[in-house]
């Protein structure tokens, strides 16, 4: 079947088998190698994407389910060059070691920051409770969203 | 100082083995068996073959044709690649097929028809020694039983002396589970063999490419020079990505056999269900007392399930790793076990699990044994803890079972854990909670609180090549130092990173020593064409082995450079002063040559002095004298619903001593990871059996990880004690985390329950078992 699927705000067509996982056609069929895989169960969230502003785990969500939708990864994230303040706040906090489930969890926590801009500590832990980390212990994932909503307030505040 | 590799990973610019994609590659997928226990009969991969997509099936008869179908495992057993007689483990690896693309390979393993006749399963470590037990290994020749190996240590007569004398003996059976590693990246490989140049390139998930690459010439019999692996960006480690696995050894058959790279992925269910497992040691322990609460001796029994081949990462000539430190960080004079290890019908394993050889099992046991001692006796176990710590006086220290620590001061971090826990404050909060739940009318639903501590020392830095081997490599590791003309310099190691900021660390080690901007050193690891010999990154050997060869390769070309500057300057080398990354002349600052200027003049016409080459490199190769002994102290308060049993994490502490810090950021996020295993560990993480060997921890919905939501925020501290033989005085830090903490999650949880003993992981269910005086074998699906 062939499907129509904007990623990252490019039109991109392609013939596929039905059966094709989104973050397989993701990977495979267009290079896009930052969403990753690390189980089958829907249960590491390494591989999360938005469908049209939703984070959803793209090992269970098939490409034709996407197709007319639109997808976001994390090749998305950063605008014209400059890293969105989650990228910046996993750097400055150390909220990565390997880096494997680094870009699902950023997903996730931008979807976060965009539903509500300050969270507190307990609704951060619930929104990252569906991606695994095996090298942090979230603690500093925890301050690296911290301190991604405490920049976009200040640059919003300066916008405004 | 930031991490420099964190730039490319935030960008999704990582680059995973799955990442790797070469022209014409291939795809493949291997068949795996649903029986523990069984014979082959008969296998017609016909449906297969015809397949259109499918390009070659393999089978372990076509391996004996090769001589492949057996490889040797890394403590020197043997391992079917593919089986050829039977499978002894469910999720062995049974066909392999070579397809165009990942899902036409795994449609074909259904048109594989195997013909199996089961046989009866060992899953109990406990009955694989019974004389009825069937012999799993009867591929070995005049084997008539499941026993791998009796192993001692220690003296058994002066233990035996001590416990027939002493005031006070407490005995406890424990169990430490079968767990898995889980990194979130799985393993794989993509190899590549050009036919024209015979030479083969290997991508593939692992901790020490170097050892892979002569593990693959001596297993393919192919010309080790011919032979490179490359490691890219590694998703984690933890002793999962040490050991040379079947599908790593198949991609190449299936390179060889099509002339095509192929890439081989598992999946999350292949790698908990076939991949290194860790633990599943059984134990007996009886510690000796004096009634005042001083410790005379341990003694211990272990029965060491190691699945149906024996594929433990450990220095050849303990065959128990370093578990015989269980004399944890107390002074005492006697102290004796015995490990017994068995076959039993389970994947293979015993892997160096962020536990540094068994330490984790070590400490375990005796941290779990000194509070039960406490409890017998009646006594704060922090109390206990502090009359029979070593004292700081007592270093370098001899233990019982000959281990020299190189230095500590362990009474200082306990206390530091106290202030930072406020840990009277606590015992009164309990006490005072405690007397409240007797009072009449008291609400059944008040959590129990529970404080637990474990105070840990840990061996790591393995080792000195007198005393350790892997399959007879030597565990030196090398690295080379350049500096380039502009002064821009290359760390070339043979250790590899899955995460822990190598490539931020090692910049910063030859920093501090040569003075130029960590920026402007790269780090090379994780590939063998490019970088110097090596063992590789496990068991904390990074920074204790491969950070000592640099800070030696570093001072090597800081002596050098101070003779080619005073060339330059006109002096003598002697008339020469160091201010960091630049030599000048005594009394006359003005007169000098930082290291990039003495870099250009190295690579420069100046005439050099007699003896001294060009250029300004060094390559090192370090053989370290002795492990490095990091310690620490932590606390964990709990609170545990009594109607529910679920455990809640309230606060944890954790007081480590890794000597100085190179990036106190890197190492605190070290830490917290540690801490989050270990407490999966001790609260939800085990593989269980049923009674025919089916594994029952097969996926990410049985075999659950900690999230973001069982952790607290962890509460850090530091004390510093450097070792007087590394370089630069640190000591590794990796592991220590989920060496210590299991022990006090756990003591905490029993202390909330007021029982003694009962075994983790502490899930709902088994709380509350154990609440009712009714725990249960956590390993088993049977009672
Ligand atoms: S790969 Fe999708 S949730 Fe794990
Ligand atoms: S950084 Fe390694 S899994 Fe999260």
């Amino acid at each position: 079947m062939r499907v129509a699927i904007k990623v990252n705000g490019q039109e991109c067509s392609s013939e596929i088998e039905p059966r094709l996982l989104l973050v397989h056609f993701l990977r495979s069929t267009l290079g896009l190698t930052g969403t990753h895989w690390g189980c089958d169960t829907s249960n590491c969230g390494a591989c999360t994407v938005w469908l049209d502003g939703v984070p959803v785990k793209s090992c269970t969500t098939l490409a034709a389910m996407a197709d007319g939708h639109e997808v976001k990864t994390i090749e998305g994230l950063e605008s014209s060059g400059v890293l969105d303040p989650v990228q910046q706040g996993f750097i400055e906090e150390h909220g990565l070691q390997c880096g494997f489930c680094t870009p699902g969890m950023m997903m996730a926590a931008r979807a976060l920051l965009d539903r509500n801009p300050d969270p507190d500590e307990a609704t951060i832990r619930e929104a990252i409770s569906g991606n695994l980390c095996r090298c942090t212990g979230y603690e500093n994932i925890v301050r690296a969203i911290r301190w991604a909503a405490a920049h976009q307030t200040a640059q919003e505040g300066a916008i405004a | 100082m930031l991490r420099k590799e964190d730039a490319r990973f935030v960008r999704g610019q990582g680059h995973y083995v799955d990442d790797v994609n070469l022209p014409g590659m291939l795809h493949s997928a291997i068949l795996r068996s649903p029986y523990a226990h069984a014979r082959i009969v008969s296998i017609d991969t016909s449906a297969a073959e015809a397949h259109p997509k499918v390009k070659a099936v393999i089978t372990g008869k076509m391996l004996e044709d090769l001589k492949l179908a057996w490889m040797p495992t890394l403590s020197g057993d043997v391992v079917a690649v593919l089986a050829t007689d039977k499978v002894r483990f469910q999720g062995q690896e049974v066909a392999y097929v070579v397809a165009e693309d990942e899902y036409s390979a795994r449609d074909a393993l259904e048109l594989i028809e195997v013909d199996y006749e089961p046989l009866p399963a060992v899953v109990d470590a406990k009955h694989a020694l019974d004389p009825d037990a069937p012999i799993i290994r009867d591929d070995l020749e005049g084997r008539a039983d499941n026993k791998i190996y009796d192993w001692e240590a220690g003296d058994a007569a002066a233990c035996d002396e001590v416990f027939s004398n002493a005031e006070v003996v407490v005995s406890e059976d424990m169990i430490y589970p079968r767990v898995h590693p889980a990194p979130m990246e799985t393993c794989g490989s993509v190899a590549s063999l050009d036919k024209v140049t015979g030479k083969l390139t290997m991508w593939t998930t692992t901790q020490a490419p170097h050892a892979h690459r002569t593990i693959y010439a001596l297993v393919a019999g192919l010309p080790e020079q011919k032979i490179q692996v490359i490691s890219p960006d590694i998703g984690g480690g933890f002793g999962n990505k040490v050991g040379i696995y079947p599908g790593y050894v198949l991609s190449i058959v299936g390179s060889i056999v099509t002339g095509a790279p192929v890439k081989w992925m598992e999946d999350r269910s292949e790698n908990l269900m076939s991949t290194s497992f860790a633990r599943d040691y059984h134990m007996h322990g009886e510690i000796a007392a004096t009634k005042e609460g001083k410790i005379l001796g341990l003694r211990v029994h272990v029965l060491a399930d190691h699945g149906a081949f024996n594929g433990v990462a450990q220095p050849t000539k303990f065959p128990a790793g370093f578990f015989h430190i269980f004399t944890g960080s107390y002074d005492y004079p006697a102290a004796h076990c015995k490990v017994t290890a068995v076959y039993t019908n389970k994947a293979l394993g015993g892997v160096a699990y962020a536990c540094s050889f068994r330490i984790t099992e070590a400490v375990y046991l005796v941290e779990r044994m000194v509070t039960c001692l406490a409890y017998e006796l009646q006594m704060d176990p922090a109390e206990l803890r502090m009359k029979n710590l070593l004292r700081p006086e007592q270093f370098p220290y001899m233990s019982p079972t000959g281990w020299e620590y190189d230095s500590g001061d362990y009474p200082r971090a306990l206390k530091e854990a106290m202030r930072i826990a406020g840990y009277e404050d606590l015992r009164a909060e309990q006490a005072a909670r405690r007397a409240r739940a007797t009072e009449p009318g008291a609400d059944p639903s008040t959590p129990l609180m529970g404080i637990g501590l474990s105070f840990f020392t840990e061996g790591v830095g393995a080792g000195p090549r007198k005393h350790m081997d892997i399959l007879g490599l030597g565990m030196a590791d090398g690295c080379e130092l350049r500096v380039h003309p502009t002064g821009k310099a290359q760390l070339r190691l043979s250790v590899q990173t899955q995460g822990q900021g190598h490539e931020t660390t090692f910049a910063q080690i030859v920093s501090h020593v040569i003075g130029l901007p960590p920026e402007d050193i790269e780090v090379v690891h994780g590939d063998t064409d490019n970088t110097p010999f090596g063992l590789g990154t496990y068991g904390s050997r990074s920074t204790p082995v491969s950070g000592a060869a640099a800070a030696v390769a570093a001072q090597r070309i800081k002596d050098k450079a101070r003779v080619i500057a005073a060339a330059a300057l006109e002096c003598s080398v002697e008339d020469l002063e160091w201010e960091h990354g630049r030599w000048y002349v005594k009394g006359d600052p003005s007169q000098g040559k930082t290291i990039a200027e003495i870099a250009m003049a190295a690579h420069s016409s100046l005439e050099l002095p007699e003896g001294v080459e060009g250029h300004l490199d060094a390559s090192v190769v370090y053989n370290p004298p002795n492990l490095t002994y990091p310690f620490g102290a932590y606390i964990c308060v709990v609170d545990v619903d009594p109607q529910t049993g679920a455990v809640k994490v309230r606060r944890f502490i954790a007081v480590d001593d890794c000597g100085p810090r190179i990036n106190p950021m890197i190492v605190e996020g070290q830490v917290h990871g540690g801490l989050a295993d270990g407490l999966g560990m001790a609260l939800m993480e085990v593989i269980a059996f049923d009674p025919d060997g089916n594994n029952l921890g097969g996926s990410f919905m049985d075999y659950l990880l900690p999230t973001s939501m069982e952790c607290p925020s962890w509460e850090l501290g530091e004390t510093v004690t450097p070792s007087p033989h590394h370089p630069i005085g640190v000591k590794g830090v990796g592991e220590s985390a989920t060496v210590g903490s299991p022990p006090a999650v756990v003591n905490a949880v029993l202390d909330a329950l007021q029982i003694r003993h009962a075994d983790m992981p502490f899930t709902p269910a088994m709380t509350w078992r154990a609440l009712q005086g009714r725990p249960m074998r956590p390993d088993l699906a049977i009672e």
